[in-house]
């Protein structure tokens, strides 16, 4: 690791005299580490839920399930002439969802009644007992993953000096949307640190959906109601908890998918490799360049 | 020269990456048929089991829920109907000449009649039943504390486990559904034997005459149909070792997550 960041520093020197690109060494071999070791963890996760939600897929709100009042079902339905389709229903709404959610082919290639479908779900049979298997084991890793993650953070300055926002990440935030959404990153300089809306969103993950998936995936243990009934006061409730649990997991999903789209936006192999070897390339104008920066 | 390198460096990460994303995809897939897989990843309930012991005290009740909280339809799930022609002879004649049997590693071996266990001192208790399945129902359940019972059998100082035999085959192979839990569990002051469900005689769809009620962990631990409690110091040579029905199938011991 020190070998690889003088080596980054002495590429930065001789690059900026060129005055084209220059590398900033921007993650961590600990940030590396836990980062992929989340991802892998998260997906396990994110399928191993899903497959669990299967074996009873409807959302509740409050401490029970009221069977006849679902937030949420998916379901296989029958109409008058015997053909069966695949219906999810949001509160009074329902919509035809055949092949994805409630009707979708099984393992043996036809149809059959099952909430998200085979390609989402690990393993992608109905299999509850092996998707509890793997979820609880993970959940060990993803919360021990996710600890070390703060507390490296803490003491090392990365959460408080790279994610937190500050003052005037706050008031650029409208224009940093505005510049997102014309697809128009940050360069040079500006490309150095994080932008508001950038720290926003790992702020939002870390520091919110995190903490409050792993409560509510608590909060359906009834040990740990026993132990702590607050949570149930907290969130309403064993089966809105696990209502909750899962808008989270949907929340880290879509986190995800703008992550990774952002991702190939922004210059998909740079960011790829600064995640990998922890090395990002900036292009500096001459200007730029000819001020060395001592860090 | 350089360029070059970085070309096959470049591959060889992106083939890495899209490696790590097949392994994901497919590779959890197919471990999961293997049975260290199983073994690994079931391991994790002993983690989860000590964390929970260390987190929450031995007494820590479940919570406990108003009339107006209790479900007007309660789930019945598992067997709602014992496919075996002794039960049903005896559900016929109002199990008046069922028993419960309690033996094992006991000084005092006894066969209960359901008036004996009707007139042991009762529980009340209206508590939140949670299904692995995921769904919760509120239900009013009413039976003697396990402990009380088996404190009129005198467990020996080598029991450690409670097991718990039931008269509902699980397939045509002469399996019967059967379940273990350990002495902390049986002393949990919320652990019942429970002959009625919202005040009436408990159904046959709920486990009648008799079903183990536990305030602590999931609805597949709480064995209905319970003719025969045998106490012992290991659950491995029962069934296939694992400790219960649901067990040999895969699912977790250790049933309080």
């Amino acid at each position: 690791m020190v070998q690889s960041k003088r080596s980054t520093r002495t590429l930065l020197q001789s690059c900026a005299r060129a005055g084209r690109r220059v590398f900033v060494y921007r993650h961590t071999v600990a940030v590396r580490i836990l980062h992929w070791v989340n991802f892998i963890t998260l997906t396990i996760m994110l399928g191993s839920g899903l497959q669990i939600f299967n074996a009873h897929p409807a959302l509740y709100w409050g401490a029970t399930s009221q069977f006849s009042h679902p937030l949420l079902s998916m379901d296989a339905r029958q109409d008058d002439e015997g053909h069966t389709w695949g219906v999810t229903a949001i509160g009074s709404h329902s919509f035809v969802t055949t092949g994805v959610f409630g009707w979708s082919r099984g393992s043996g290639g036809s149809f059959t009644e099952r909430g998200f479908p085979r390609w989402a779900t690990l393993p992608s049979d109905t299999w509850l007992a092996m998707g509890r298997l793997w979820h609880l084991f993970f959940a060990w890793i993803l919360v021990l993953n996710g600890a070390l993650y703060v507390w490296l953070g803490l003491i090392s300055g990365h959460l408080l000096r790279d994610l937190w926002l500050r003052r005037e990440d706050w008031r650029r935030l409208g224009r940093t949307f505005l510049d997102h959404l014309r697809l128009r990153f940050p360069q040079g300089e500006e490309a150095r640190r994080y932008n508001g809306l950038q720290k926003l969103a790992y702020v939002f993950v870390i520091f919110i959906v995190g903490p409050l998936i792993v409560l509510t995936g608590l909060t359906m243990s009834p040990t740990i109601d026993a132990g702590f009934p607050w949570l149930l006061w907290l969130f309403h409730g064993r089966q809105s908890a696990r209502t909750i649990h899962f808008i989270c997991a949907m929340t880290l999903f879509g986190f995800f998918l703008v992550h990774v789209a952002m991702v190939v936006l922004s210059g998909l192999w740079n960011n790829v490799r600064s995640m990998i070897t922890g090395r990002y390339a900036i292009d500096t104008t001459p200007s730029q360049a000819l001020e060395p920066r001592h860090e | 020269m350089s360029e070059i390198i970085s070309v096959r460096r470049r591959r060889l990460i992106l083939g890495l990456g899209a490696g790590a994303g097949t392994l994901l995809l497919g590779g959890c897939d197919r471990l999961s048929n293997l049975p260290q897989t199983q073994n690994v990843l079931g391991s994790a309930q002993w983690l989860t089991r000590a964390a929970q012991r260390a987190l929450v005290s031995r007494g820590a009740l479940a919570p406990e829920f108003t009339r107006a909280d209790i479900a007007p339809v309660f789930r019945a799930n598992g067997t709602t109907n014992p496919d075996n022609p002794d039960y049903q002879a005896m559900a016929g004649r109002g199990f008046r000449d069922w028993r419960l049997h309690v033996d094992g590693l006991v000084e005092r071996p006894k066969a209960f009649s359901l008036e004996d266990i009707r007139s042991m001192p009762a529980q009340t208790q209206i508590t939140r039943h949670d299904c692995v399945e995921g769904w919760s129902c509120i239900g009013q359940w009413t039976g003697p504390l396990l402990s009380d019972v088996l404190a009129r059998v005198v467990p020996t100082r080598e029991a450690r486990y409670v097991m718990f035999f039931c008269a509902d085959p699980m397939d045509s192979g002469g399996d019967y559904y059967y379940e273990s839990i350990d002495l902390r569990t049986a002393a949990h002051p919320q652990t019942l034997l429970a002959y009625a469900l919202n005040g009436e005689t408990l159904p046959v769809a709920y486990g009648a005459p008799l079903r183990l009620r536990l305030g602590r962990q999931l609805g597949y631990k709480m064995a209905k149909y319970v003719m025969h409690i045998q106490l012992v110091s290991s659950y491995r040579p029962f069934g296939q070792g694992l400790g219960g029905y649901w067990e040999d199938q895969g699912y977790a011991w250790y049933a309080g997550i």
